[in-house]
């Protein structure tokens, strides 16, 4: 008993070490960018007070930059990338794991080398084939990137799940006449919700906070993401702090805004009642 | 409904040959039982009909049709799963119209289908309810009536009983029956305890290692059992059996002798001296020191009481147990020696083969 006490606090003291140690640098963005830029420098860790708040930096950012323009290009990117490989993604599971067709495994094989081989190593190549098909500096060039980029873990893991979803239900499904399509969309794919919504939190998190694609795919303003647009105020001697952490901190916030819509969906025990 | 017929059905999957050349016709409106040991074969037959696997060869043919290459959706079948397999995020009345709304039946219609699925069922105060809040007793009832609202030719069931408790299994037993009279459906239905199999059987089929042992009426199989395996399966407790050999032929009359029984005389027939048989009677025909053509003697290790009959489990003289029903309050006490007799009526004998002798030669005797 007191050992079983010992160990949860133990674990409780790691979990809270290791929460801090993420939580305070978000933290220190997000205070300091309320922060005037002598304050930010005077006092790095204090919060804002009455005489060192200030709204420079998000006023800033608003006037003289194309924040918004960056902002939406980071939402159409992120949101149609996921949308996309959550939809492939989860076609490709069910097709791996329901047909056998010749080569089926090595095709999963395949698609799982993507687990291993950062995307990255690939970005010569990438540059290449998207001026050659005139993808340059257009979203649609990072999109096909990051889709590309999140499948494999996306197949990887929504198979695991598929396999666990009765395979009476999907005889059940063609016993009574449903067609194939349907019974994905409609009696596979909302079993597999949960999955679906651990997959898309993970999936945005690096498309939304990547810089190395959009910074050697897009060259304008207009195609620059959120990431990308900040490192304009980051210059080679002088950095204007009040914007870059005042952009940051708006960076934050679609991210969180999708995880909690996610994390919602994250209920298990969504088969209850199916079999047995 | 609609006559359903198997011909020379295999199936193998690899090397292991699961299925071995199967043949079967189904009446029109008949309640047709395949019963087994697990691993028998028949849930892959009960598979095979309903199209959900593809046999290796042979036919099957409904209502004349051959089925062979045909979707499970277009066999005009329908399937009600041991695990229920109810879409879990879909309500009662949406677990049973889901699949209606891709074989074109009309919205009206539906609703009809469904209203009297559920009154037959008495699912109507269900029917807005989500698969998680039933009860088993109730899942297994909405998917019974998913399978009503099809209005298939064939009704499969594999065994759909089993995950349900001892007293919801026999209500929905009767249940299930009820509804055979109700609909006058064709049913396959597919159980390894042969009491659901005797008790709702027009006919049962004993499927052994992927072959059919015999086809017959309840009551025909518990009479005339084809052979050991058949005789062993069916009916509970089990066939008590006793080895034998034939020791001489005398004067139209095999003489058989077996270390645990006394000695046998049957008909010769075609058997001759050195004939080893298998001699088998059931618990419920042994009487204790009653006389008959056969008898059999040990000492009593367990007297199990059931109320209405016990079973004395007795120790033969070649060491295996045999039971016999007891009727009554008069109940042997452990340790007894006992002697059980049976009429000749009531004793089977097989050959080394294991197929049952003529009955008659054994009645003669």
């Amino acid at each position: 008993m007191l050992k079983q006490r010992g160990e949860t606090l133990g674990v409780h003291i790691i979990l809270v070490a290791y929460s801090l140690l993420a939580i305070g640098p978000i933290l220190l963005v997000v205070m300091n960018s309320f922060k005037t830029r002598k304050a930010i420098f005077g006092a790095p860790l204090a919060p804002p007070d009455t005489t060192t708040f200030s709204l420079i930096g998000y006023y800033k950012v608003f006037n003289a930059s194309h924040i918004v323009t960056y902002f939406a290009n980071s939402l159409i990117v992120t949101l149609v990338s996921m949308a996309l490989v959550l939809l492939f993604g989860a076609m490709a599971a069910w097709a791996l794991t329901e047909y056998k067709f010749r080569g089926s495994t090595a095709l999963a094989l395949f698609l799982s080398i993507g687990i291993m081989v950062p995307i990255r190593l690939g970005s010569v190549a990438i540059v290449t084939m998207m001026r050659k098909a005139g993808l340059n500096d257009t979203l649609t060039a990072l999109i096909l990137v990051y889709i590309a980029q999140g499948l494999p873990m996306s197949i990887f893991i929504l198979s695991e799940f598929v396999q666990q979803i009765p395979k009476d239900l999907r005889d059940a499904a063609r016993c009574d006449g449903v067609p194939e399509t349907r019974i994905f969309f409609e009696v596979i794919a909302p079993l597999l919700r949960p999955a679906i919504a651990t997959v898309a939190v993970f999936t945005i998190v690096p498309i939304w906070n990547d810089l190395w694609f959009p910074l050697i795919l897009t060259s304008s303003d207009s195609t620059h993401t959120i990431t990308l647009g900040v490192q304009q105020f980051l210059g080679q001697y002088i950095t204007d702090w009040n914007s870059v952490l005042a952009a940051l901190s708006m960076a934050i916030l679609p991210v969180v805004a999708i995880y909690v819509i996610f994390s919602r969906q994250l209920i298990s025990g969504l088969t209850a009642g199916a079999v047995k | 409904m609609a006559r359903l017929h198997i011909d020379a059905l295999n199936k193998s999957y690899g090397e292991t040959q699961v299925l071995i050349d199967i043949s079967l016709s189904i009446e029109d409106g008949e309640f047709l039982v395949l019963v087994g040991p697990s691993g028998c074969g028949k849930s892959t037959l009960l598979r095979m009909i309903a199209g959900l696997d593809a046999p290796t060869s042979g036919d099957i043919v409904i209502a004349d049709r051959k089925v062979n290459a045909l979707a499970p959706a277009e066999r005009k079948i329908a399937m009600v799963f041991q695990s229920y397999a109810l879409y879990p995020h879909m309500d009662v009345r949406k677990n049973m119209t889901f699949g209606l709304k891709f074989t074109g039946v009309a919205a009206a219609e539906r609703d009809r289908r469904v209203a009297e699925a559920a009154r037959m069922l008495r699912l109507e105060p269900l029917l807005q309810r989500y698969p998680r809040d039933l009860s088993g007793g109730q899942r297994q009832r909405v998917a019974i009536g998913r399978a009503i609202v099809r209005e298939p030719d064939v009704f499969l069931f594999d065994e759909p009983l089993s995950n349900l408790d001892a007293a919801l299994r026999v209500s929905t037993r009767v249940e299930i029956a009820r509804l055979h009279r109700l609909l006058k459906a064709t049913i396959v239905y597919v159980t390894h305890d042969q009491i659901e199999a005797m008790t709702l059987a027009d006919r049962i089929v004993v499927m052994n290692q992927g072959r059919i042992e015999q086809v017959g009426k309840p009551l025909d199989l518990y009479y005339e059992p084809a052979n050991l395996f058949v005789a062993g399966f069916i009916g509970s407790p089990a066939m008590n059996f006793f080895p034998a050999t034939v020791e001489r032929i005398e004067g139209g009359a095999a003489h058989a002798y077996g270390a645990s029984m006394a000695p046998l005389s049957l008909p010769a027939g075609a058997l001759k001296a050195g004939d080893e048989l298998t001699i088998g009677v059931r618990p419920e025909h042994m009487t204790a020191g009653g006389p008959g053509a056969f008898a059999a003697s040990g000492i009593v290790e367990l007297v199990e009481r059931l109320g209405e009959a016990s079973y004395a489990h007795v120790r033969r003289a070649d060491d295996k147990m045999m039971v016999a029903e007891i009727r009554g309050r008069d109940t042997p006490s452990p340790g007894e020696s006992i002697t059980f007799g049976a009429p000749a009526d009531d004793v089977h004998a097989f050959d080394a083969s294991g197929r049952r002798l003529d009955p008659k030669m054994i009645k003669i005797a």
